[in-house]
């Protein structure tokens, strides 16, 4: 029988290189970030120093930006969690008349492109006449990071029996108790998964923060104007370094939480 | 728990003012939904649409050359901007890059996507998997910067390039006019390179679900009737496949045409639709010209999807 259980070489060979493709540049962040070379990005580096990590500490712009990155990331992503949950609990088993309207007005934010979003927020704060601040950028995010509580939430939804809700309410529970003591235990580890992919899209967004933020840089933002800065290279280096392991983290977290329950 | 106590009658639980509420939702069910759907509706619907409409709005007016005001009245003077020559360039050389990066982002993420949803013993394919999604997820403007450090002149391919002794080959391909340039993170070649390392997460990971849901029975009848794997693979695997590629060059095509950090880290001076959005909001202060712009990669996009709906896409994502 030809069945084919194995793969041929050329298939190998290919997911191979896809793979190395894909890690190859995250380890070459990580060999940058200890060069001793200051202006160039010069291969092989010629020593090693872990001089830099030093140096970023005692820089007062990044700190700042790293504040406002978390700040923003925590209440975005608090936002999304009760946002994206009623949609989800909404959406989950109910079968009404706009329903795919809803779903798919909840994906936009992230399928057009960033550019489309960024640039019509930005109208509508313009044309409003509100001051760009902190919370303009938080507006933005919390809108794009709806989507992915909602897609955990209500695949999890859908994966729990209704049978348990349904006993609940028999037995004299308010659908309040029920979404307390039923419900809630259920969908706590897809709301934390959710929460935690928010949190990663959040900290990381550049292009719609550009374009709802003032003066303030969230750390991405201060990221892409150090790349004009030959000088600040080697902390530069660093920094990223960092970003890397914050949303490495919280990803693998999240990944962990809901296939446990999967299986 | 403590054990119930049965004595004759159903124990009535007290009647506070949250179970009237439920109570009252209980017997409404469309007004329950209703309520569910309120706050995240209206945030979404005025944040979100309302935003697009004031875009839409923006793109009817016009910039006053003379006093650099916006005039809001309705009117299409700044759409004849758009089809200047110069800005039909930029919506070609945008289009051509996001067509040419779905391809090799296809090309590339097939056999990876292949392998792990058909191959791979379990173990190894979450692996897999997981190490698809993680660049997905991390930083995207991390990931940009590495490859200008790769592709910066002095960087590790060069090196690569000169410790097999090929330096000529390297100049060569930069200087083919067109796609070359005077280091590779100066040159159309190297932003190329890097959208299709950015976007191919989104490439491998709906064909490795459409390949999943290839029932193995039919690869099986396949065989079973005298076909050959590779025959296989052409008439039945690809096929059912294909979707899943459609759906991916969704994301790969989309991201492309939005993007403006890539065209401006890597590549040389000449703008792409993102870049002159930038540029008409930001310095220019254009902002109907922007908004204008916008509406391009809407539109090409709003097409692609309606071609991708019929190309079965949809049930792939």
């Amino acid at each position: 029988m030809h069945s084919s259980t194995r793969a041929g070489w050329g298939v190998k060979l290919g997911a191979v290189g896809a793979f190395v493709f894909l890690h190859f540049p995250l380890l070459i962040i990580i060999l940058y970030a200890f060069t001793t070379e200051e202006a160039s990005f010069r291969f092989p580096p010629p020593g090693l120093t872990t001089q830099w990590i030093g140096e970023l500490f005692n820089r007062d712009d990044f700190w700042r930006a790293l504040g406002l990155s978390l700040q923003v990331a925590v209440i975005a992503t608090l936002l999304a969690l009760i946002l994206g949950t009623l949609i989800a609990l909404a959406l989950a088993r109910a079968n009404f008349f706009g329903r795919d309207s809803i779903s798919l007005l909840v994906i936009l934010p992230i399928a057009l492109p960033g550019i489309v979003s960024g640039i019509a927020l930005r109208s509508a704060v313009s044309i409003l006449g509100v001051p760009f601040s902190t919370w303009t950028i938080i507006l933005g995010h919390a809108t794009f990071c709806i989507v992915t509580v909602y897609n955990n939430t209500v695949a999890r939804l859908r994966r729990t029996a209704h049978s348990q809700v349904e006993a609940s309410m028999d037995l004299g529970a308010s659908s309040f108790q029920t979404f307390r003591y039923i419900i809630l235990p259920n969908i706590a580890t897809a709301l934390v998964a959710g929460g935690m992919l928010a949190f990663a899209l959040s900290f990381d967004e550049v292009i719609v923060t550009t374009f709802t933020a003032g003066n303030q840089q969230t750390l991405p933002i201060w990221i892409f104007s150090q790349l004009t800065r030959p000088r600040d290279r080697p902390v530069t280096n660093v920094a990223a370094l960092f970003v890397i392991a914050v949303t490495f983290i919280p990803i693998i977290l999240a990944h962990r939480l809901t296939r446990d329950q999967r299986d | 728990m403590s054990a119930v106590t049965f004595e004759g009658q159903i124990p009535q639980p007290p009647q506070s003012p949250l179970r009237r509420v439920s109570a009252w939702f209980f017997r409404h069910p469309t007004l329950a939904l209703l309520a569910l759907l309120a706050v995240p509706m209206a945030w979404m619907v005025v944040v979100y649409l309302g935003s697009l409409s004031a875009l839409l709005a923006q793109s009817f007016f016009r910039l006053d050359g003379f006093t650099g005001r916006i005039i809001r009245e309705f009117g299409l003077s700044t759409y004849e901007q758009l089809f200047t020559a110069a800005n039909i360039d930029i919506v070609v050389r945008t289009t051509v890059m996001a067509a040419a990066v779905t391809v090799a982002g296809a090309l590339i993420a097939f056999p990876l996507a292949y392998y792990t949803a058909r191959f791979a013993p379990p173990r190894l394919k979450t692996f897999l998997y997981l190490a698809v999604l993680l660049p997905l997820w991390s930083s995207y403007l991390v990931r940009v910067y590495t490859w200008k450090i790769i592709l910066a002149q002095e960087g590790i391919i060069t090196w690569v390039f000169e410790a097999l002794g090929l330096r000529g080959v390297l100049d060569g391909i930069l200087a083919i006019p067109g796609i070359g340039g005077s280091s590779l993170s100066f040159s159309y070649l190297g932003m190329f390179l890097v959208f299709v390392y950015i976007w191919l997460p989104y490439m491998v990971l709906p064909i490795m679900t459409a390949l999943e849901r290839v029932p193995n029975s039919l690869v099986e009848a396949s065989s079973d009737l005298g076909a050959r794997p590779r025959y296989t693979f052409r008439r039945i695997i690809l096929p059912l496949a294909f979707p899943g590629v459609v759906a991916g060059s969704i994301f790969t095509f989309s991201l492309t045409l939005g993007d403006y950090i890539i065209p401006q880290v890597i590549g040389n001076s000449s703008f792409f639709i993102g870049q002159v959005v930038y540029a008409q909001q930001g310095t220019a202060g254009n902002i109907p010209l922007a908004a204008a712009f916008t509406v391009v990669p809407v539109v090409i996009m709003l097409s692609y999807l309606l071609l991708a709906r019929r190309l079965g896409a949809f049930d792939a994502l």
